[in-house]
Parts: C-alpha cells; structure tokens; sequence
C-alpha cells in the first residue's frame, strides 16, 4: 500500500486501529453506557421486508391478473412451452416415444442409442474442428456409457440442450436491447449483478411456486443463474465491432434491423460464442442445485450417493459432470474459433460426409437395436466401477493420517480463524457502516462511498448483521489463502508450460466438479465445522485466481520483457520488477472472482453447517418461506456488490497509474 | 387386446369406484433419501397393479407443500411426525391437503452412540453414564465440553436446551445436512473414536454401525411444556425426543380425482423392521429401489392385495 502514499498509509492504519479499539472493546461500551443498540440493531427498527415480499409473493401467486388471465397462468403457460420441447428431447435420449398413459402406453420408436448419441457427438465435435476434437468428444460420451452413467448423464444432457439455447437466446436479446437504449442498460446492470450474485436458494421457492414442480422449475432457475453473463458478453461483443464494419453496413443502406442481424451480430459471432461457452459452463455448474428440485439426471445421483456415504459413487458421477462439461466446453470453443470453410463439392454423401453417417448410424442402430439389445443400450454387465477402490482410500487417509490433520486443523482455528471471527463478530454494526463507507469513498470516490454505507445499513437494518459478519470473516479468510496459494499457481503456470497444463487441467476439474463430492470427505477428515467451510471455499474459489495470474503474466507485452533483459534483470528481478506490477490489473480481477466464487459457496458451505447469511437461506428454503430467503439473498448480493465495486475501482485505479487504460 | 383386459383386470380389483377415476397420472413425490424412494416406489407400484397411472417427481421435503396445496403434487409417502409436523399442519390448515394416516413406521430420533464406547464409559446407554465421561467426547474446540453433532438447526429437535435442562457437559454442534452428520459417524467408526451424534432410525446407519441410543427420562407433551415435569424442576425439555409416526399426506383434490386410490393409499402399512431391511438391502448391499421393491412384493402378495381388495 506504499503507493498509496504517506497520507494514505495513515488514512487505512488509522480505519484499522479504530475499528480494531471498536470490535475489542463493543461489549464493555455496551456495559458502560447501558447502550445495547451498540451491538444489536434495535429490533423495533428493523425492515420488515422478509413478511412484505412474502405477502407479495402470495398476491402474485394467489390473486394477481391482467383481466384475461392470471400472473400465474401466464408463468405455468411458460412451463408449459418450455416442457414440450424437454419432453420431446427427453423422448429422444432417455425414454422412447411412447402413445397413451402409464400401463396402456404403447412404444412407436426406441430413443437413441448409445452408439448413436456417441457417433453424433464425434461427428459435432468434427464439424467444429478436427479428428482430435472428435477423439475427444466421443471419448467424453464413451466415459459415460462404460461407467455406467450413461441415463443420468443423458437426463442432464436434455436440460442443458434446452437451458444453453433459452439461456443463449435470451441473453442475447437482452443485450442487443441494452446495446440499442443506454437507459436499458442503466436498468439492467443492477438486475444482472442481482441475477449473478443472489444465490439460487434464495428464489428456488418462488420459482416452484409459479412454474410448478418438475424440471420445468430448475431449468427456469438453471436460466436465471445462467444468463447474466451472455448478456454482459453481448453488449460487449456488439460494442466491440469496428467502425468500419458498420460504415460499410450504412454505405449499402442497411436498415436497422439489417445493419443488427446481416451486420453486427455476424461479425460479433467469435466474441458471442465465448458467451454461450459461458451458459453452458454456469448450467453445469447448477446441476446439483437444479436436482433437487426435480431436475434428476447426474446431480441427483451425486447426492443421493453422497446421502448414502457412497463416496465412489458420488465421485463418478461427479466425474461424469466434469467429463461432460469438458465435451461441452471444447466443442463450443471450437466453434467460437471456427473460421468460414470453402463449401466441399460432389454429391450430398460427399458434401455431408458426417450428417450421413450420422444418419446411417441411427437407422441402423434402430434396426439392429431390435435384435441386438448390447447395441441399444450399453450392456450393464460391461460397465466399469471404481466405487470401492475410492471408499478404501479415503479409510486409509482417515485412519492413518487423522491426527496429523486434526493437529493442523487446530492450530489454524487457534491462529487464524478465531482470532478473524473475533474482530469481525465484535465490530458494531453503527461503524461497520461508516467503516465500509469511508473505505470506498477512498478507492472510489463519494458515489461508492455513499452506495457502501446505504448497502451495508440495508443489511443491518434487516437483522442480519451478526450472520453477515461471519459472512465477511468466512470468505475474507478464505479469499486471502485462495490468493495466497493460487497466484504462485498461477506464476507457475505461465513460467512453465508443462506444468501449467497440469495446474489449469486440475483448476478446470475443480470447477466443473460439483463441491458436494469433496465436501463429504472434507467432513470425514476435519469435522463438522467452520474450517471444513473453509477447506471446502478454497478449493472451489482457487481457480479464478490461478488463471488470472497466469493470464496476467503471460500477457506481459514481449517488448517490455526484451528491455527488462537488456538491462540486464535476472529471472527474478523479471517476474518482480515487471511481470507482476504489470500483471496487477489481472491479479485484482482474479482476485475479484475469488471473491464472487467464495460467496457463491456460502449455501453450499451452510450444508456443513456454518452460522452465516448462507445458512439463512438454506433456512429459509426448507421453511419454504420466500421472504427471508430473498432478503438473506439480497444480503449476500450487497457483500458481493461492494466487494466487486471496491476490488474494480482499484484496479482501474492500477490501470491509470500504469498508463493502461 | 392388452389394454381392455388390463382395464377389466382393474376394475374387479378396484371396484366400481374406477369408473370416475381420472387417466391422468398420480404425482407422488420423491426426496433423495432410500427410504422413502422405497416407500414412494412400493405405493406406486401397488397403485399401477390397481388400474392407475403413476409419475413420480423430484421435490424438496418441506418445500413440496407449497405443490401439494395447489394440486402440482399429489402425494407424499413420509412426512416424519419429528421433522415435518409444523409444515403439515399449516398445510392441512388451509384445507387443501389432507392426512391420508401412518405408514406404520415409527419415527426414532435420538442420541446415539457407537457400540464401542460402552468400554469407555461404562453405564452406557443411560444418559448420566454418558454425562460422566463427557470429557472422553471433547475435542480442541469444545474443550473442556464433550462434543455433541446434533442435526441441522432446521431439524430443531431443542438440544441446546435438553443439555441446559439436564446439566450435560456437552456442547452442541450442528451439521448442516443429515450427510454431513453420517460422514462425522463413518469417519469416527473407521477410527474407533468418541462420537455421540444425533441419528435417526428408519435409516440404514444403525443397521451399518453396532451402537445404540442414549437413555433420557422418558419423553412426555408435560416435560417439554411444563418446567416442573422432570429431574429438573425449573427448567422444560428435560427428557429425551419424541418419536412418532410417519405419516402419508395427499392433495385434497385426490379424492375428487381418483377417489378409488385414496382407500388403498390409506391402507398402505409397512413395519419398522421391514423397511430397515430394504434400507439395508439399497443403501449397504447396493441393490437397486426397484428391485428391493419387486422382490418385497413377490413375499409379501397377500399384504399388498389387501390394500388394494379394500
């Protein structure tokens, strides 16, 4: 903080030591003055918000119409179109098309078969790039069939091919709406920050409540969660088209929507598939979530495995969520990357050497699938398990290595953990106010100063302020140990190509895989409590931070490097004299992921039974009151939001003074 | 032709009732622990041998009333007197959902411990035994308390104040799911470490691990509402849990729908025994809900007819 100045330096040691007097001495102010509002915020004040959207919510659900029809049947007529094609997709992957009803229905046409989904995945995989991709993708799917996870998988797979287009589509409308009027964008960015930020528990009752049970409901939460981002991708991407492209569009009397659809969009389209590459990734990611509301499919497998303590079982199907995302995610990078082709020439087998084999492949699996059933579904004699080599490990850990852990585990708790938890339980939440206002306005001017202090107040005022701060202490502490350990990660990678393959393979892994599979081991080995929280938020929010770092240093202009040489730097004097100041932007961003990654565990974390604002939720959403849910939710948004404010404003802050902006 | 005998095979079974009974599906609902898929899967089963269509979904335990009072959902198979009273009974209060009686298990929730630490403190299972070699339960953090793993504060359950009540040199700890809580016990019984922990039977824990329950006062409505029942005269919840039914609830509008399948869900009856041995068979022997199901049906015929013959 030395660039910050001497005037600086005192500013933040003097927040510091008058928040450190405050949280240490709170109560005894308490005691003295006979103030108690000092520590708890008087209950008559608080917001009755959680009573008032829940009334809310009834109204909607119960009474609210527009003349013709109710708010109700508008969201089930939704549901309902969004569950044709689902079911339709489902047909076709998973249950065969059938005519009639339970015991009368008949079968017209098997679904798919395996070898046939298997074919069509190599054949995309091809079309979007080359062989290696096809060995890849169909490699992915064969996982799935020889581990036995091939019906699950393929339940996920419907609901991902129909949340990614809605998502994608969406996405894409709301962005070119933004793109078009600036003052829907002004509009749109607090919504989206919501969106990203709220965690899903939070409105998972509502979503029940008005588009019924079923998969209908969690692939509406799937989108909610999933969209921000293509939104956010699309403005950018459209802003990002050079003048001279739209010049030639106006130059040959396109109209608007013309210059839009022939113009804009198809010149935005690379940018645009980093976007829809994103969805994907983020519907991946709420497949757990998504499954227990009705979704099925891999992630409830995970949890009923891990309900049952089959810890082999939840890994493979863990694994099979990674193998899957990693099919999904290079083919629609390929795409992203896929350049225009010259059309092949010859006949239509010819010009469509795969779409033919694709459906030769169908037809003669359906046929041959009649007589042969091996060929129509995987035969379950030939699948493989690795459940109990798994179980055993994890015995042999926990028996053998226990104690050493515990001892550890106990001097981090005694050092680190309850010293945190105590500063920032005692801090009042009167100058927790003020603390977070004076500390953006100092990074950020008086506009962030004020939005802080008006955030935070929200959250006293709503009651929450004990939990917040176990929120803030939580993901501080785990921030700080994912920062720690992941930007020496992240140097690594980018000073050393092979191991950064390594590195970034394993931080892919870490994110795809849903947290559940190592949370149950996590508890085997550390207990029920705040430092299996913590274990469970590193491993979790430490991706970001790798691969920003190694973002940033590889990103180093090769110039710079050339003169750093000339002047004859060592290796080290490089990475700490150049690479690093100049990586910092990156480094802040990363950092400001770590962030967002971490407080988007915080419901996960409640499941191993933390005492923060994502317990509140979890609460709230098994009391199936939609009230407290979202105002918890709206608690942890606003943490995110200032976090995300404060950590950008220094960047940019960075930027200037390195003349990058 | 199969559908027309299947129609007749329906209506001697069921009665002239079939006759206003709609085609659609019964939507029964499924969570994610084995028993009740089993449970879940046994009724639906037995309502497609009576002549009825049947779909299961994927609900969230409290959270599916909210689709029972509107008819998305039409029956849950186990709504455990100890965890999902309160939601019933404000569900039955609006009068859109109705309690369809037991399915003849009976809910236990206690404290537990495992059979290896009977060595440790003798005495075992009374609870004074247990409180007089609490300090062989601390750990770094509870020091000098024993360690407790309650269930998560959602299950509410009134530990803090049963250890307040009966002077136990506990402090309470709660996990935050029931797997966080069974990975606790696993991992202390591979260790053969101290453990005491909130467990909860039907479950296949207690068939999986030796152990039993602790011995509080016995429970009674007075000792949790009147501070003077009990060893303790000034403070409540000086005795152990409450156990109790679980019972089958369904939509209101069950009855109007397929009034011929509400007797038979009413009927439906399965022991405590009998369900743990299904529990065990999915959940430790890995064999699948469906055929547990099957083969519970094919020894049991008589038992399964007569629900439907009703």
């Amino acid at each position: 903080m030395a660039r910050f100045g001497h005037r600086g330096m005192l500013f933040w040691t003097g927040l510091f030591a008058v928040t450190w007097a405050l949280s240490t001495w709170s109560f005894q102010l308490y005691k003295a003055l006979d103030a108690r509002w000092i520590i708890r915020f008087p209950a008559q004040y608080e917001l009755p918000l959680d009573d008032r959207i829940s009334d809310f919510l009834d109204w909607l659900v119960e009474s609210a119409n527009f003349y013709l029809f109710t708010f109700k049947d508008l969201t089930r007529a939704i549901a309902a179109t969004i569950e044709w094609p689902y079911q339709v997709l489902r047909d076709l992957l998973i249950e065969g098309f059938q005519r009639g009803l339970g015991d009368q229905a008949v079968q017209i046409a098997p679904p798919l078969s395996w070898i046939a989904v298997i074919v069509t995945a190599m054949a995309i995989g091809h079309y979007a790039r080359d062989w290696r991709l096809a060995a890849l993708v169909g490699a992915c799917f064969a996982y799935l069939a020889v581990f036995g996870q091939w019906q699950s998988a393929m339940i996920t797979l419907a609901s991902v091919l129909i949340a990614v287009p809605i998502g994608a589509a969406g996405g894409l409308a709301l962005g070119i709406a933004a793109y078009r009027a600036p003052w829907f964008e002004r509009l749109l960015r607090p919504v989206l920050d919501l969106m990203q930020t709220v965690p899903v528990f939070a409105y998972l009752v509502p979503i029940l409540i008005l588009f019924g049970f079923g998969p209908v409901a969690a692939l509406v939460a799937t989108v909610i969660y999933a969209m921000p981002p293509m939104v956010r991708v699309t403005t950018v991407a459209l802003r990002g088209v050079p003048p001279e492209v739209i010049e030639a569009g106006r130059m040959a009397g396109c109209t608007r929507s013309q210059m839009m659809w022939k113009v804009l969009v198809p010149s935005a389209v690379p940018t645009l598939m980093v976007g829809v590459n994103q969805v994907i990734m983020l519907t991946l990611n709420m497949v757990i979530i998504a499954s227990m509301i009705g979704a099925g499919g891999l992630g409830f497998d995970v949890l009923a495995s891990l309900r049952k303590l089959d810890i082999g079982g939840g890994i493979e199907a863990g694994l099979a969520i990674v193998v899957m995302a990693i099919a999904l995610d290079r083919a629609s990078q390929a795409f992203a990357r896929r350049g225009v082709r010259h059309p092949p020439t010859g006949n239509v087998l010819q010009r469509h050497p795969w779409a033919g084999t694709v459906v030769l492949v169908i037809g003669g699996t359906l046929i041959l699938g009649r007589i042969v059933p091996a060929v129509q579904t995987y035969p379950e004699a030939l699948t493989i398990t690795t459940g109990p080599f798994w179980s055993d490990a994890m015995e042999w850990i926990n028996v053998n290595f226990f104690d050493a852990f515990e001892a550890a585990k106990t001097v981090v708790l005694t050092w680190v953990l309850l010293p945190v938890k105590q500063f920032f339980g005692g801090i009042p939440w009167g100058w927790g106010i003020v603390a977070t206002g004076l500390m953006a306005w100092r990074v950020g001017g008086w506009r962030l100063g004020l939005l802080a202090a008006l955030l935070t107040a929200f959250i006293a005022a709503s009651g929450l302020w004990a939990k917040a701060m176990v929120t803030v202490y939580l993901c501080g502490v785990s921030v700080v140990i994912a920062t720690l350990v992941g930007i020496p990660l992240g140097i690594l990678a980018a000073e050393r190509p092979r191991a950064g393959r390594v590195i970034l393979g394993l931080m892919d892994t870490l994110q795809t895989l849903p947290s559940f599979v190592y949370l149950i081991p996590v508890v085997m080995l550390f207990r029920v409590g705040d430092f299996s929280a913590m274990i469970a938020v590193i491993l979790y929010a430490l991706a970001p931070a790798v691969r920003y770092a190694a973002h940033g240093i590889g990103d180093v202009p090769e110039p710079l490097l050339e003169a750093g040489r000339m002047a004859g730097c060592t290796r080290a004097q490089l990475l700490w004299r150049i690479k690093l100041p100049l990586a910092t932007p990156q480094l802040l961003l990363g950092l400001n992921q770590t962030i967002m990654l971490a407080l988007s565990m915080l419901v996960i974390t409640a499941l191993v039974g933390t005492r923060d604002l994502g317990q509140e939720v979890y609460i709230a959403l098994t009391k199936a009151n939609a009230g407290q849910g979202i105002v918890a939710g709206l608690g942890v948004a606003f943490i995110a939001i200032i976090a995300d404010r404060i950590v950008n404003a220094l960047a940019e802050g960075q930027r200037k003074r390195l003349g990058l902006a | 032709m199969k559908r027309l005998s299947l129609a007749a095979a329906a209506l001697l079974t069921a009665g002239p009732a079939l006759a206003q009974d709609s085609s659609e599906p019964i939507k029964l609902t499924l969570h994610d622990w084995s028993g009740q898929l089993i449970t879940t899967t046994l009724m639906g089963e037995v309502l497609e041998e009576a002549g009825y269509n049947v779909e299961y979904v994927q609900a969230d335990y409290i959270a599916q009333f909210a689709g029972l009072k509107t008819g998305d959902l039409h029956v849950a198979m186990e709504i455990w007197e100890t965890t999902g009273r309160e939601a019933m009974d404000e569900a039955i209060a609006t009068g859109t959902v109705v309690n369809l009686g037991s399915t003849g298990m009976n809910a236990i929730e206690e404290w537990w411990y495992p059979a290896y630490m009977k060595d440790v403190c003798p005495g075992l299972p009374d609870w004074q035994a247990l409180n007089d070699c609490a300090q062989e339960f601390a750990t770094p953090e509870t020091a000098p308390l024993g360690r407790y793993l309650g269930g998560p504060v959602t299950w509410g359950g009134f530990d803090e104040e049963r250890v307040e009540a009966l002077g136990l040199d506990f402090e309470v700890v709660h996990a935050g799911t029931d797997a966080a809580l069974f990975a606790e016990l696993e991992s202390a019984y591979q260790r053969q470490a101290p453990i005491v922990l909130w467990v909860y039977a039907p479950h296949w824990a207690p068939s999986k691990f030796a152990g039993e329950f602790v011995e509080f006062p016995p429970y009674s409505a007075e000792c949790y509402n009147d501070p003077s029942v009990g060893p303790n005269p000034d403070l409540a919840y000086d005795c152990g849990k409450p156990r109790g039914p679980i019972w089958k609830v369904a939509w209101s509008g069950v009855a109007e729908n397929w009034p011929g399948a509400v007797p038979v869900i009413e009927a439906f009856t399965i022991s405590n025994d009998d369900m743990g041995a299904m529990v065990a068979e999915v959940d430790l022997n890995g064999k699948s809900v469906e055929d547990t199901v099957a083969a519970w049906m094919e020894a049991n015929k008589d038992t399964w007819m007569s629900w439907i013959a009703r």
